[in-house]
């Protein structure tokens, strides 16, 4: 039986449309044999939070570049809580300021990928997280 | 194989141009150097890669000599600076007689905070004033709505109303300081915003000087900003032309952006091709909306990216000025020499800054602005060594503007007109920019013009499929980024600037007390008139300056809109 593909929800929330990242790595993941949905612009945490459960993904990522990750971040993790999905692994990439990552972490976002990341160790850390769950 | 054939049944073909047009005879003294100097030294030491090319992904060749411009014409093609076809520059004198105006794009937090930071850079030398508008703003929401929540002056200044805008403009006088908003969907709000501010100065309207981006295409294609549908968007466009025409005459309504359109992965040649027949497209609804090309086409002007490629970004801005200068004579009969001559902003590239060894990001922003100043640029932004981890702080915005004035009056660049000119490279890299980008414009012109194309995602596939192409080259290090993917380093932490948290909470006081204290009649009044307007084909301008000046908010102004045009919805295309 072939072995169960990866899925992942790209999702970019916020207001901002700056999406060459998030299509990037969205390109990168299905080039990497993994199943990805990508969910456009301007999602707010409900909608992504709802098409994480419609979609049933492993792994949520999330492109923030506007300042607002403090925001968003938390309010994701509590509806992703709420609809009981605990097991999913909630990325984010983009740019964060360094003082806010031990919060962002606190909050149960898995790992950030700072500006320059290769999409290579993206893809080799989710290989890593998703085996071990 | 031509670019044509090459497109044939495929939407997602390599970039044109990618090899050269030109078969080139070299001259028997070229042909012994080979023979005899070159291969020998091959032989002993081959050379460092297989293959040479710029950012973009377009090859160069190792030596340039006049047999790669066989055709080439310096009367026809070159010409002298501030004459047809303006490839050396639209003035005469160019930095000679005027330095390009020093202006640093800035806005962060309340519009008090950006009115600070705007009077400290006119303090520090800075010639023009260019302003950020948090994403709100940018989206036609007041600070107080639900989809702000988080994002209230992050991103720039918020501004929901006239009342906003007051603040951000105090005690400098906007008859002397040429001033640019980088606003788009909304951009008539806040340009009617403006122009109310003015008016209380006691401003003459004829005598304002300044630039709305207002490029509302490029949203669709690259920075993604849009509220409504493409063609009520090109509406309101084009009547801030219009509007622009009888009053405004030194006031530039929009500015032609290919900046972002670079910032989301394209190619030089890309960001040349969309802009430009993004520029054509303004021109084509102008006319028919019965504008005389000669009257308004002279307040167009542009915005290019500065890259690291250096000669190709160079190549770039000369082979603009070449192509809008045939367009305007040869597609739109234009008779002012005016409307040939393209004006244009530059701002050093963004995605190109590192968030590792950060320091490193002074050097790379020189390199881009002073490409734009041998490009002939009109104005430029340099950006702050810190943008790819915030907004940048006082130290760094100082750095980015000194880095012009070291270039200004340091390098002696300035000294002569495009110093570049008969370089075998450059020239050639001009003519073959040139080409590459006639040809996307004739692929548009085929498709019915951009509004089509867009709709049909073709601008916006091309750059994802040349962003994607230059992100494999950086993983696979055939592309090298100092401090990212070689010559890494252990740094510390940079210090950034922090946005005050309780931006939100005193921009929704004020918009509170704002709602309070004005005529709620008259505002209903003034917003079911402009709601009626936009379902008739009036100019909408002199309806948005009565909003504005009742103090209805941008948010209610744009959702009187939003109830007549309706709101854009793009496909996600991967």
């Amino acid at each position: 039986m072939p072995e169960k593909k990866i899925r992942v929800l790209i999702a970019k929330p916020g207001l901002d449309g700056h999406d060459r990242g998030a299509k990037i790595i969205a390109r990168a993941l299905r080039d990497a044999g993994m199943e990805v949905v990508y969910t456009g612009l301007r999602q707010t945490p409900e909608m992504i939070a709802s098409a994480a459960v419609q979609e049933d993904v492993d792994v949520i990522g999330l492109s923030i570049l506007s300042g607002a990750h403090n925001t968003i971040c938390p309010q994701l993790m509590k509806l992703l809580h709420d609809k009981g999905m605990n097991d999913v692994t909630v990325l984010v990439g983009g740019i964060i300021p360094e003082a806010d990552i031990p919060a962002l972490k606190q909050s149960g976002i898995a790992e950030i990928f700072l500006p320059g990341t290769s999409t290579q160790d993206i893809v080799d850390f989710i290989h890593k997280r998703v085996a071990l769950s | 194989m031509s670019m044509s054939e090459r497109y044939k049944g495929t939407t997602q073909a390599a970039p044109p141009a990618e090899t050269s047009s030109v078969d080139r005879a070299p001259s028997a003294k070229e042909q012994d150097w080979e023979k005899n100097t070159l291969r020998p030294a091959l032989e002993k030491k081959p050379e460092r890669q297989p293959e040479f090319t710029t950012i973009s992904g377009y090859p160069i060749r190792r030596l340039y000599t006049k047999a790669d411009l066989p055709n080439w014409d310096p009367d026809r093609d070159l010409g002298f600076p501030g004459k047809p076809p303006y490839t050396r520059g639209i003035h005469s004198t160019m930095h000679r007689s005027q330095l390009w105006t020093m202006r640093q794009f800035a806005g962060f937090g309340t519009a008090e905070d950006t009115n600070q930071r705007f009077r400290y850079l006119l303090a520090q030398g800075q010639t023009g004033l260019s302003t950020a508008f948090d994403l709100p703003t940018l989206m036609g929401y007041d600070s107080d709505h639900a989809l702000s929540e988080g994002e209230v002056g992050k991103c720039g200044v918020a501004i929901s109303s006239l009342a906003d805008m007051e603040v951000l403009f105090d005690k400098i006088p906007l008859a002397n300081v040429t001033t640019s908003m980088t606003i788009n969907s909304p951009a008539a709000i806040i340009w009617a915003m403006y122009l109310a501010v003015a008016e209380k100065q006691g401003a003459d309207w004829k005598k304002l000087s300044g630039t709305l981006q207002n490029d509302i295409l490029k949203e669709y294609i690259a920075q993604k900003e849009y509220i409504y549908p493409p063609e009520p968007s090109m509406r309101l466009v084009i009547d801030t032309f219009e509007f622009g025409v009888k009053n405004t005459p030194k006031f530039n309504p929009i500015s032609i952006s290919g900046y972002h359109i670079r910032e989301a992965g394209s190619t030089a040649i890309q960001e040349l091709a969309f802009t430009l027949r993004d520029g054509m497209e303004y021109v084509e609804w102008g006319m028919r909306r019965g504008l005389d090309v000669d009257q308004f086409v002279p307040q167009l002007s542009f915005f290019f990216n500065a890259h690291n490629d250096f000669f190709e970004e160079i190549a770039k801005y000369r082979a603009a000025r070449r192509i809008w200068h045939k367009a305007m004579v040869k597609r739109y009969k234009s008779t002012n020499p005016r409307s040939w001559a393209l004006r244009f902003h530059t701002q050093t590239a963004g995605c190109s800054l590192t968030a590792q060894q950060p320091y490193n990001n002074v050097v790379r922003t020189a390199i881009q602005a002073l490409a734009a100043v041998l490009g002939g640029t009109q104005s430029l932004h340099t950006n702050s060594l810190d943008e790819a981890w915030a907004l940048p702080t006082e130290f760094a915005a100082t750095i980015a503007l000194r880095t012009q004035q070291i270039i200004a009056h340091e390098t002696g660049v300035t000294s002569t007109v495009d110093p570049l000119g008969g370089s075998y490279f450059v020239e050639t890299l001009t003519n073959e920019i040139e080409r590459g980008a006639w040809e996307y414009i004739e692929r548009i012109d085929a498709m019915g013009g951009m509004v089509a194309a867009i709709e049909r995602s073709y601008p916006q596939r091309e750059i994802a499929e040349a962003s994607y192409r230059y992100q494999v080259a950086v993983d696979k290090k055939e592309k090298i980024i100092v401090g990212v993917n070689d010559f890494a380093s252990e740094e510390k932490p940079l210090e950034v600037l922090q946005i005050d948290e309780t931006v939100a909470r005193r921009q929704a006081e004020r918009l509170r007390k704002l709602r309070a204290d004005r005529s709620q009649a008259e505002v209903a009044r003034r917003l079911n008139s402009l709601r009626a307007a936009a379902q008739g084909k009036d100019n909408l301008m002199p309806f948005i300056y009565d909003a504005v000046k009742s103090y209805a908010t941008l948010g209610e102004i744009c959702d009187a809109l939003r109830d007549v045009f309706g709101t854009y919805e793009e496909v996600a295309i991967t």
